[in-house]
């Protein structure tokens, strides 16, 4: 992929936490009810973690586990029952642009362009200038969709989908990108690009991510720091630190000793959390108890 | 262009499910003209069938009528009325659906009043309309309007409430004012159930115009002969005075006209929706 020589959107672009000034997220004892009395259940609980500016941290917990909850107060779309989330020391108190999340599926914009998509934000701040254009393109071209610029979303592909929506975050270079299971519904192999192109455009930006996601793989290939998570209500279980060396490809992870040993470790936790919920009679759980149970039986 | 006009009106002629359209309709029509004939030809009439005037006869009318400036007379009252109802209809049914959609104060205030007027159908409201409105034409308009009104409201209330949360939370979170995710979200949400609603709305435009038409006397009706009061009277004094194939030839024009209506209205639907084409 070729890359305009201009420097200004370059800038803008790799800016990441640094031209923000931040980036570090922050979630304090926080709990998270709904509704109240005899039918109140509680899906967060006392949680408390930080993100890290700069670095991937990437959540992994069994699927209903909260994560998307904790992405709706982290985002300000809801507020927590108790405890504070911050953003470098601010008090998150609603949505905002240094917190930008990429949605599950997609939530692009039907009725707009792709283009239109991506000039959503800028155009909504009264920026539809030169320099935004720019930077705009520069996009449309880093993921691939120059072509497709005219197009609306219903007329691309699940990955381009994906793409546009990462483009259309990174034009408001927001501090924190919340990215909420962003290659779940894509089939295997464009879900391994999409992957591979994500750690390549993470590498080059370095910008603060919070990631989440229900494939351990992905976790692992992608995170500088891993957050393994309780079932419901949940909690951090462990905090994994991930050191492999980037830039990373996916072929390596598979012969990586260091790899493989935090996904067995990571996976011990998980089916950890699977037995429990196992034995409060979760359905969903008896699935992943037995393949692992079968998985570490058999010798190698 | 070329391409699109070969692609719309030649390569038809060579695709079976054409002709099958055309062989069924001839089929239709000869067994309707053999019914109607079917006292002359056969000697036998046949139950119903015979009582109804012959597509041929029909046609001889329909030439007839074609000169007749009455007819298109009726025709354009009709669809002036039909036009003035549906018009008002969007006015007015599009804000207000909005306003019920986006404020929950505003729904729960006018959403019992409007479920309680829903039910009761547009010509229980000919005689109320006749005394209300100090015109006939207001009246059979207002009566117009009500028949296309529901279901734009409907409509765009479903449409407006159905648009996925997400939208709202990632326009809020790129620094979005109320306004503007107002303007660049609510309203091409709901663009596609308004064309539905409209229509929708269309059609129960040209049903009820008819009907008001021949309970009220079609308004203007004596000014221009027996055919002026609007296609609705026409078939109406078609039957008092005894033409039945003029009652046909009325039938087939509201047909035309609805179907011409709708037509106009989807392909403007088309038009301003862009994102729901293929490709």
């Amino acid at each position: 992929m070729t890359v305009a020589e201009d420097q200004a959107p370059r800038q803008l672009y790799a800016g990441s936490g640094d031209a923000r000034g931040g980036g570090r997220l922050e979630v304090e004892n926080v709990s998270k009810t709904y509704g109240a009395g005899h039918f109140a259940k509680t899906v967060v609980q006392d949680c408390s973690f930080a993100i890290e500016q700069g670095k991937l941290t990437v959540m992994i917990g069994p699927s209903g586990c909260g994560k998307s909850t904790l992405i709706r107060l982290m985002a300000g779309f809801e507020r927590p029952s108790n405890g504070t989330i911050s953003i470098d020391g601010k008090p998150v108190t609603g949505p905002g642009l240094d917190r930008l999340v990429v949605f599950q599926e997609s939530a692009l914009f039907p009725w707009m362009t792709t283009y239109d998509n991506i000039m959503y934000g800028p155009r909504a701040r009264g920026r539809d200038n030169a320099e935004t254009r720019e930077l705009a393109e520069f996009l449309l071209q880093k993921v691939g969709l120059s072509v497709f610029r005219s197009k609306y979303p219903p007329q691309l592909s699940g990955g381009m989908q994906r793409r546009a929506e990462l483009a259309r975050a990174m034009v408001n270079n927001p501090s924190v990108m919340i990215l909420d299971e962003p290659f779940r519904g894509l089939d295997a192999m464009t879900k391994k690009l999409m992957q591979e192109y994500y750690a390549r455009l993470y590498e080059e930006t370095r910008r603060t991510t919070f990631f989440v996601t229900t494939d351990i793989d992905e976790a692992i290939y992608l995170a500088d720091r891993l957050l393994v998570m309780t079932n419901i209500p949940s909690r951090v279980r462990a905090v994994l630190e991930v050191d492999l060396p980037r830039p990373r490809r996916l072929e390596d992870l598979i012969e990586s000793d260091d790899a493989n040993r935090i996904k067995m470790q990571a996976l011990s936790l998980l089916h950890e959390e699977a037995m429990k919920s196992f034995a409060r009679g979760s359905k969903a759980a008896a699935d992943f108890v037995e393949a692992y149970s079968r998985r570490i039986n058999k010798p190698n | 262009m070329t391409s699109k006009l070969v692609d719309r009106f030649v390569l038809p002629l060579f695709s079976g499910r054409f002709w099958r359209g055309v062989l069924a309709i001839t089929v239709f029509l000869v067994l309707w003209e053999i019914g109607s004939r079917s006292e002359s030809w056969l000697g036998v009439a046949m139950p119903w069938v015979s009582r109804v005037p012959a597509p041929t006869a029909v046609t001889a009318t329909f030439l007839d009528l074609m000169k007749d400036p009455g007819y298109w007379f009726s025709w354009y009252l009709s669809s002036k009325r039909v036009f003035e109802g549906f018009v008002a209809a969007m006015l007015i049914g599009i804000p207000l659906g909005l306003a019920m959609a986006v404020s929950r104060g505003f729904y729960g205030t006018m959403f019992p009043v409007f479920e309680v007027f829903r039910p009761i159908p547009p010509l229980a409201w000919v005689p109320a309309s006749i005394i209300f409105w100090p015109t006939q034409e207001m009246s059979i308009a207002f009566v117009t309007f009500l028949g296309a009104f529901y279901a734009i409201v409907i409509n765009v209330i479903g449409g407006a409430q159905a648009i996925d949360v997400r939208f709202f939370q990632a326009a809020r979170s790129m620094g979005s004012s109320s306004w503007d995710i107002f303007r660049r979200i609510i309203l091409p949400g709901t663009l596609p159930s308004i064309v539905v609603g409209a229509t929708v709305g269309i059609g129960i435009t040209w049903a009820v115009v008819v009907a008001a038409e021949m309970i009220s006397g079609g308004g203007s009706a004596g000014s221009m002969g027996g055919a002026g009061g609007g296609l609705g009277f026409f078939i109406w004094n078609s039957y008092v005075g005894g033409s039945y194939t003029q009652i046909v030839v009325g039938m087939i024009s509201i047909g035309i006209a609805g179907y011409i209506s709708s037509a106009m209205l989807r392909k403007l639907g088309d038009w301003i929706t862009p994102w729901l084409r293929d490709g």
